[in-house]
């Protein structure tokens, strides 16, 4: 299964399906009898670090990737846990959403833990306040919710930039495309609580304050392959947006995150 | 007019592209052209349409034995997803022109979004793909109630889940890096879409990544692959699609 000397285009087996499936039986069969959440996540884990070498070499460009993946989770975790257990901040009409979303930031967490083993970075201190631009954001439902929607929308933009990375490894790759979608559904709902269309449409914050704009940075872009979609017929600008989110590179992504995380 | 893929993907040409599917092709476009217009200008009352044929107005194809074969490889794989955004943009196509009873702005804006973003998808593919793309393929909404709130956004729901499941699966089959960040970019709009139709449903709940589609020990949305993802939308495909040399699980 390791092939990572090869090009990427050349490092795709073909039976990597069958792989695949193979192992996700006994992933089910642990699920079913697993208990308890953590021992299924344990079992995942075990089963993955089998999948992936994890015993033997991890191989280091997948490492950094999943380390990068593990920092934001640290991240959205710590942030959801604070706020679901600062009183009087999330009302009651949206804490099922809440727990919803801390469950999951909790879960990818550990997922990518158990992954990563003892390669796993440890968990950053952060400042959710970035040096007091949102100093009040565990008082102030906005401002919480401004800070939730910019780390979702940023969360998808970042693992969307850094799944070429990962082509090395079918299962890691499908597991991190895995989570990337639960990310954009977890920013739909946000931005949907805050009155915003659940789609990014150009490179618009909408009404987040303007210290959050490098998140929606170059998501205007209206060309996919060779193909400028705007200009086909019945498309516009806003459509061809829309339509489409965009990648953000890994340097791009730690320029926001960076403004949580303590130095 | 049409843009090749550049691709260092082996497969030539659609293999099912004889000269007769080729000047029929030129005829969908061009009558799904029309209908575009029609539609655009009202002349055609989409009541008077069934849903058969609703799907930009096209004719029953006359050549129902034929099956459309999406190829294999990287071409394959962005033609099974383009045969997905053609079935999504067509049902919520026939959603806008014939909206349920009682239709509030707010669905209404967001149903039209969605109906706008597959279209663009749809539109993507079949510029990108070019001649390697398949035919436009008939579909049928009998099975669903359009003037029931409950049946559109259940089938709407379900669509969207399973465009987010297959693109998820599709990931690891496609060779060409670019093809797999264009994949990503799709796939989380359909989340975006998945988690906003499931919230009209059952707002400000867990619903939008529940329980049922997002695994609670993993945080992880479900991963199928074409096979499964296509038993999913066959009811809803008259056109016999196949699927059977694209990358897949052998048994």
């Amino acid at each position: 299964m390791e092939n990572n000397n090869l090009p990427l285009l050349e490092s795709v087996e073909p039976d990597y399906i069958n792989e695949m499936t193979a192992r996700r039986e006994p992933i089910e069969q642990a699920k079913n009898m697993a208990g308890a959440t953590a021992t299924t996540i344990i079992a995942f884990g075990a089963l993955a670090g089998a999948a992936f070498g994890q015993d033997k070499k991890l191989p280091g460009k997948i490492v950094d990737v999943l380390n990068f993946a593990l920092t934001l989770e640290f991240l959205e975790d710590e942030f959801y846990r604070t706020a679901l257990g600062s009183s009087g901040l999330i009302p009651a009409e949206t804490r099922d959403v809440f727990g919803q979303i801390s469950k999951h930031e909790t879960a990818h967490v550990n997922l990518l833990r158990s992954v990563l083993g003892s390669k796993a970075v440890a968990k950053p201190n952060f400042d959710f306040t970035a040096g007091g631009a949102f100093a009040d954001v565990f008082r102030n439902y906005q401002t919480f919710l401004a800070v939730s929607q910019a780390f979702e929308d940023t969360g998808v933009r970042a693992y969307k930039g850094q799944a070429g990375n990962l082509k090395s490894n079918d299962m890691i790759l499908t597991t991190a495309l895995r989570i990337h979608s639960v990310e954009a559904r977890h920013a739909a709902m946000v931005r949907h609580i805050r009155g915003e269309t659940p789609w990014i449409v150009g490179d618009s914050r909408g009404t987040l304050p303007a210290p959050t704009q490098p998140v929606y940075n170059g998501d205007g872009n209206t060309k996919q392959g060779t193909v400028n979609v705007a200009t086909l017929p019945g498309l516009s600008d806003k459509i061809a947006s829309q339509a489409f989110d965009e990648p953000l590179s890994k340097d791009e992504v730690l320029a926001i995150a960076g403004l949580f995380i303590r130095k | 007019m049409e843009k090749e893929l550049n691709t260092d993907n082996k497969v030539g040409k659609a293999e099912n592209d004889g000269g007769k599917l080729s000047s029929r092709r030129e005829f969908l476009k061009w009558s799904s052209a029309a209908a575009l217009t029609a539609f655009a200008f009202g002349s055609l009352n989409p009541e008077t349409l069934s849903a058969k044929t609703a799907f930009l107005g096209l004719p029953i194809d006359d050549d129902k034995a034929g099956v459309v074969d999406v190829g294999k490889g990287d071409i394959g794989i962005l033609n099974f997803v383009y045969a997905n955004e053609q079935l999504e943009a067509a049902f919520y196509t026939q959603v806008i022109a014939t909206p349920y009873a009682g239709m509030t702005s707010e669905d209404r804006a967001i149903l039209t979004d969605i109906r706008d973003n597959e279209v663009a998808h749809r539109e993507f593919f079949r510029a990108q793909l070019g001649k390697k793309a398949i035919p436009n393929l008939q579909v049928n909404f009998t099975s669903i109630n359009f003037n029931s709130r409950q049946s559109v956004l259940q089938t709407a729901q379900m669509f969207e889940d399973n465009g987010t499941a297959a693109l998820n699966g599709g990931g690891q089959l496609l060779k060409n890096p670019l093809f797999l960040l264009i994949a990503g970019k799709l796939v989380s709009v359909e989340a975006r879409h998945a988690a906003i139709l499931r919230d009209l449903q059952r707002p400000m709940s867990a619903y939008f990544s529940g329980d049922d589609i997002t695994d609670p020990a993993t945080g992880l949305d479900p991963a199928r692959t074409p096979a499964q993802a296509l038993a999913v939308i066959k009811p809803f495909v008259v056109t016999p699609v196949s699927i059977a040399r694209l990358p897949q699980p052998k048994a």
